[in-house]
């Protein structure tokens, strides 16, 4: 997502290298780097948001709907959007 | 987390920033396209031909484009070639920048605080627990990437390769010996 996005040309990769190396660096980061792609979806969060592509409270809101739509979905089938309960609150 | 993900990816397609389709040609690229053995076709043409290796440290974003091996993200490559006096070894100490072109998807340890801070501190005591003991009067050089500027260890050539074809060079060349962290496979 990260190529594709900077291919489009929305960041340069010094962009998202410098927001990545400050997730990687705070003092809360694993000392292992077990929490690596947690600290890549950090970084990327946090230059969308910055960007205006993609703002915190909007992400929130469609997590939840993908967790919902989880809970909801039957074991062994595929999980869509579409079978989130909540749907109608317009997402 | 995977929700967030998920979540990131939905937004990004409503608005057309982004196209699945096009996600899964990327990730099929890195995960079976490109590798090391983008890597160990530069080594093993710098062995065997020696202008082509004049190339490669003068220019080796182009020599290395030459071959068809080129950047996603416009940086420039530098390659450092170990000699007798010199070992180099390569790290991003702020995240985890690697030459993607020519050595594929990074190793774990690569992205991992150890290597990336130990590295630097101790390279020599690093290069140990690699199973590689270099002679104490052997200098040990270390290359920190950038976004901007990757690098590309060229392993010393194995003795008793002479005469070998370009291809049978290339299977001498591990990842580890492009990234300093060993050396290329002894000619048996």
């Amino acid at each position: 997502m990260v190529v594709a996005l900077h291919e489009r040309g929305l960041f340069s990769w010094a962009e998202w290298a410098e927001r990545l190396s400050t997730e990687v660096k705070r003092p809360e980061a694993a000392t292992d780097g077990s929490d690596y792609y947690e600290r890549w979806l950090a970084a990327l969060e946090r230059l969308l948001a910055e960007k205006g592509l993609a703002g915190h409270e909007e992400v929130d809101a469609v997590a939840a709907a993908w967790e919902r739509a989880a809970h909801a979905t039957p074991h062994g089938q595929p999980i869509v959007l579409e079978n989130d309960p909540g749907r109608s609150s317009g997402l | 987390m995977a929700a967030r993900v998920r979540a990131l990816e939905t937004i990004l397609t409503r608005k057309g920033l982004i196209d699945p389709a096009a996600i899964d040609v990327i990730v099929d690229t890195y995960e079976t396209k490109v590798g090391p053995r983008n890597g160990a076709r530069v080594v093993a043409k710098a062995w065997s031909d020696r202008e082509y290796a004049d190339w490669l440290k003068r220019d080796a974003t182009a020599a290395i484009a030459s071959l068809g091996y080129t950047g996603r993200q416009g940086e420039h490559m530098q390659a450092v070639f170990n000699t007798d006096e010199t070992h180099n070894l390569v790290v991003c100490t702020l995240c985890s920048c690697y030459p993607w072109s020519v050595l594929g998807l990074p190793p774990v340890w690569y992205k991992a605080p150890p290597y990336r801070s130990r590295a630097v501190i101790d390279p020599r005591g690093v290069l140990e627990e690699f199973g590689l003991s270099l002679p104490k009067d052997k200098n040990i050089r270390v290359w920190d990437s950038t976004a901007e500027l990757r690098y590309l260890v060229v392993p010393q050539r194995p003795s008793g390769s002479d005469g070998w074809s370009e291809d049978k060079l290339a299977d001498l060349v591990t990842r580890d010996s492009m990234i300093g962290t060993g050396l290329a496979r002894e000619a048996a």
